[in-house]
Parts: C-alpha cells; structure tokens; sequence
C-alpha cells in the first residue's frame, strides 16, 4: 500500500500544532487584556453630567477639602453626594446667574434631586466602606486618581478584584499618615515600604483577603 | 461514511447556536445589578425618584433625642451661652482647627480675616474675627450662627455635627487670641520658636 501522505506532511503537522497551541494562547491573551482596558472597565472616560461640574476647578484651583462636599466619607460607607443646599452655599451669590447652573438652581427651588451619573459603579455584591479606608490611611487620592486634574470627573481605577486585591494583600505599599489623607497634592516618599511597615504597625492594618471581607 | 447534513439545516445550526448562547449567558449583569437600593440609586417607584425617603416630621432617630438644649441651641434661657457646653481640650481644639480649616476658610480664610478663596470670586466678605466686636461674642451666639446662618451666611447644620460646632467655636477663640496676642502672652520657654513656622501642636 502506498504512503498515503508525503514526508513533507510531517512539518505541516507540527506547525498546525504549535500554530493551535499559539492562536489559543493569543485568543486568551486578547481576552484578558480587553477584559482589563480602559474600553471594558471604562476608566479614564469623563462621564456626562447634567452640570458640567468641575473638580479641576473647585479642587484644584479654589483649594476644597474633599469632605466640603463629601460629608459622610468619615462616618459612613458612602463618601456622600452633596446635596443642592451645599452647591447653594456658594452658588446663591457666585455665578448666581450662570445658564450652566440652572438645573442647581432648578433643583433648589423645587426640591428635586439632580440626577448626576454615578462614576464608580461597583458590582452590587461588592461591600465597601469608605469611612474604614479613610481611618486607615487610605488616601482619596490613592484611588480616586488625580481628582484634582479632571474636569469632569472620571474612574481612575480599574476597580478589579485584582486592583483591590493589590492593597489588601500589601497595604504598606499604599497607606500614608492619617493627616494626609485629604491631602490631594500628597506623593508618596522614596522610602514608602519603609513608611508604610510603621504605618501598618501604628494603625493596626490588617491584610483583609478572606471572600467575605467584601462578599458579605 | 460522510454524514450528509445538506438536509437537516436545523442541525447545523444546533453548535453555533448553542456556542452563542453560552457566550451570552456569560455577559448577564444581573449579579451586578440587583434591584435593591444602594445609596443614592434612583427609584422608579417613588414620585420623587429617590430611594432615599425623608424623614417625617418629627421623628427621632435611636439615641439621637436632643434633650441638652443648650449642647444642641447654644442658648441657656434664651441667652447665648456665654460658655462652652463640655470641657474644650486639645483634642476637641485640633478637631476644631481641622473643621475649621474644611468648612470655613472658604470665606474666613485660615486665619478668620474673612478673605478666603469664595470671597475673591465674588462672594459678600464676612467680617474679621478680630474685632473687638467679635472677640466678646459669647461661645453660644458662634454656634448658633454656624447652625442657623447669619445674614449671607448659610447654615452649616448639614455639614457641621453639633459637637463640632462647638469645637469649631473654641477654635475661633484660638485664632482670635493668636491675632490679637503680645509677646508677654508666650510662655517664655516658647518665646525662642517665635517667628519660625510651625502648626500648632
């Protein structure tokens, strides 16, 4: 009986299965890195808002603390939106005219909220609480990116489980002292693992990694 | 044998389809976004559209009854206070200056001279603490001004905890007397750090 496939056959066999092997691997690789783009975890996109608020401006230039709006970031889980009354506190006399704050004034006069777009939209089987982060050295800015530089606002983080994971498993790599945790100009010193070990020490940080830390 | 499956268009499609449907079970979001409420998610339910329901009138929340008139007024008799409701400590001034320097120096500035960053875009500038005036203002008349407002001032109760108000007052008085004091005023084993920066501690 005759061969039925010629010798040269052999090495087309062997591409075609390194050549398998090397497209799953590609796909998998593709998979992944869409899954942790800014496309898919929409982060670094401004998000549109019906007032074209600026944190660029009210941070950076006007030199707010985070917690003149955000009230309840040390007290509660949520860092808190402010309400009409807190933008009013300012806005009754600056800008007082502005077409761009109609729907503040809107909003102040009826009584209706504003339906700002939520920027950081965590799955709803995740528990987080801000005011625990905040109390142990968690800076805003640490997450929340450079709040101070965004027009309008956008997610800094990819706000994975590996993102958080990365802390949890390390927080000497992040934390910084209690006093500079409003600060948004703040850097980390060369020496922060060094900083970060004391700081760990002194504020009682545990490494949180069980599920139900956060799937509770 | 080759399996001939021109004629079963309804088979050839079962692994594709199936393949698909996989795909998309993967993609549901329903995990992700469950119908409960989380803070500030609208509701469709509500004429308002907030989950977040306000309180009827009245209502008192577990342990938050107000029964120390003069903690929660500033006023004893319908007279401001002319002290301070609790002992003021070195904790309660530092969380007054950290107060302070959040809620306030918007207008006040850092040192209460009444021209911070809201005054420079426009804003009615408030007066100077360091007013003989304002030096005598009695503690309880500085906290009822932060809870109710005062001429083009807002109220504060929103932002401000009542405890806090009152520590926020104390640290008016520091201010006052940093601005208004002599060099006899410093102990003088400070006397020496004079004219070096530094915070207070």
């Amino acid at each position: 009986m005759p061969q039925i496939f010629h010798r040269s056959t052999n090495t087309i066999s062997r591409v075609s299965i390194f050549g398998a092997v090397f497209a799953l691997a590609v796909v998998g690789w593709a998979l992944s890195s869409l899954d942790r783009s800014s496309y898919a975890t929409r982060a670094n996109t401004p998000r549109e808002q019906p007032v074209a608020f600026s944190h660029a401006h009210h941070v950076g230039d006007e030199g707010f603390d985070c917690r003149y709006c955000h009230t309840s970031v040390e007290t509660s889980s949520f860092a808190g939106l402010p309400s009409t009354e807190i933008c009013m506190n300012c806005h009754s006399q600056i800008w007082a005219d502005s077409p761009e704050l109609a729907p503040v004034r809107d909003s102040f006069r009826t009584g209706q909220s504003i339906r700002w777009t939520r920027v950081h939209d965590l799955p709803d089987f995740v528990y987080f609480n801000h005011s625990i982060h905040v109390k142990q050295g968690v800076g805003c800015t640490t997450c929340h990116g450079p709040v101070d530089k965004m027009p309008l606002t956008w997610q800094h983080a990819s706000l994975h489980m590996e993102w958080c994971l990365d802390c949890h498993r390390q927080p000497e790599r992040y934390v910084r002292p209690r006093d500079q945790v409003f600060s948004v100009t703040y850097q980390p010193p060369p020496d922060q693992l060094e900083l970060g070990r004391k700081l760990v020490k002194e504020y009682n940080i545990q490494s949180l990694t069980s599920c139900s830390t956060c799937h509770r | 044998m080759r399996t001939d499956w021109s004629g079963r268009p309804a088979a050839r499609l079962i692994v594709p389809a199936a393949l698909l449907a996989l795909f998309g079970a993967g993609c549901r979001q329903d995990m992700h976004n469950q119908p409960k409420y989380i803070p500030l998610r609208g509701s469709e339910f509500f004429d308002d559209g907030r989950s977040a329901r306000p309180l009827v009138n009245g209502a008192v929340a577990r342990g938050r009854l107000r029964e120390d008139a003069a903690l929660y007024t500033g006023k004893a008799g319908g007279r401001a206070l002319d002290a301070f409701p609790f002992p003021i400590t070195r904790e309660a001034l530092k969380r007054g200056q950290e107060r302070f320097n959040i809620y306030c120096t918007p207008c006040h500035d850092h040192l209460g001279t009444g021209l911070g960053m809201a005054v420079r875009r426009g804003f009615r500038r408030p007066p100077s603490f360091h007013t003989d005036r304002l030096r005598q203002l009695p503690p309880g008349e500085i906290f009822d001004v932060i809870t109710n407002g005062f001429g083009a001032m807002p109220n504060y109760a929103l932002q401000i905890e009542p405890r806090d108000r009152w520590a926020v007052a104390a640290y008016i008085r520091v201010l006052q007397y940093s601005q208004n004091a002599n060099v006899a005023d410093v102990p003088p084993e400070f006397r020496g750090r004079l004219g070096t920066p530094g915070d207070m501690r």
